[in-house]
């Protein structure tokens, strides 16, 4: 389980694919600001953290593996789930860091620069899930393998 | 109005596909998984809120944040466990926790952020 670049899966992303991201990440971000200025801050803020390209995302990475075993003539919808279970997994451990960059902005916007807030914010994001996935990795590899029988 | 939903579609989209595309990068799953939590949307969002709002705004908006990743941390468990013990389709598991996700947010709200 180390860390490495696939480039790989960029020649398997499709423009469609790329502007469905574009077009879901862009509309939920206008929803955001419409619902901020419809219903307050309090409710808008919800949506800051609404999991809109997650559905997306776990479809397309379930389809890109069902793909690859189709390819060697295999069916691939366990292999697909269990990629799209893993991608989710690590999405437990981004939503934790994400509720710290939420912390963060409220504790700091009042009195601090907006790019200082919002860049340490997301530096703190980035090493909180870096390190969650880091002790996820050490509790898993350290687990006795059960015998299959 | 309609120049700045233009602006929060345009930045939101092209921030919430370069994360997206950093995740797609990186292997293995459980490590690009954690780019399908990025604060991609709240950096959109948040930098034209500081823009356009005073910075209580901001702040209480970030509050939020904070209640509706606890919410995507609920959902995302949901996700997680039921794609490995169900045989189901990502699609159709990832929209019906939706409704976990806004129960979660919303209750959280009502019992504690509207008080």
């Amino acid at each position: 389980m180390i860390i490495h670049v696939s480039l790989g899966a960029l020649k398997q992303m499709r423009w469609k694919e790329l502007a469905l991201r574009f077009g879901l990440g862009g509309a939920i971000t206008a929803a955001a600001g419409i619902i901020a200025m419809k219903f307050g801050p309090v409710i808008g803020g919800l949506f800051l953290a609404f999991p809109a390209i997650l559905p997306a995302s776990l479809t397309l990475v379930e389809k890109h593996e069902v793909q690859k075993k189709a390819q060697k003539g295999l069916c691939g919808s366990r292999r697909g789930r269990q990629a799209a279970a893993a991608d989710a997994a690590g999405a437990i451990l981004g939503s934790i860091g994400l509720a710290v960059f939420g912390f963060i902005v409220w504790q700091f916007a009042p009195n601090y620069a907006t790019w200082l807030v919002l860049g340490s914010a997301t530096v703190v994001w980035a090493t909180v899930a870096f390190c969650l996935w880091l002790i996820r990795r050490q509790v898993l590899l350290a687990r006795p393998i059960k015998p299959r029988h | 109005m309609w120049a700045d939903l233009g602006l929060r579609f345009v930045l939101g989209g092209v921030i919430v596909s370069l994360f997206s595309l950093l995740g797609d990068l990186f292997q293995p799953k459980s490590f690009s998984g954690l780019f399908s939590a990025a604060p991609s949307v709240a950096l959109a969002t948040l930098g034209l809120t500081f823009l356009t709002h005073d910075r209580n705004y901001t702040s209480l908006e970030g509050r939020s944040m904070l209640v509706g990743a606890i919410a995507l941390f609920v959902y995302t468990q949901l996700v997680t466990r039921l794609l490995m013990r169900r045989p189901c389709h990502s699609l159709t598991v990832a929209c019906w926790a939706l409704l976990l996700w806004f129960g979660t947010a919303f209750g959280i709200w009502f019992w504690v952020l509207q008080r």
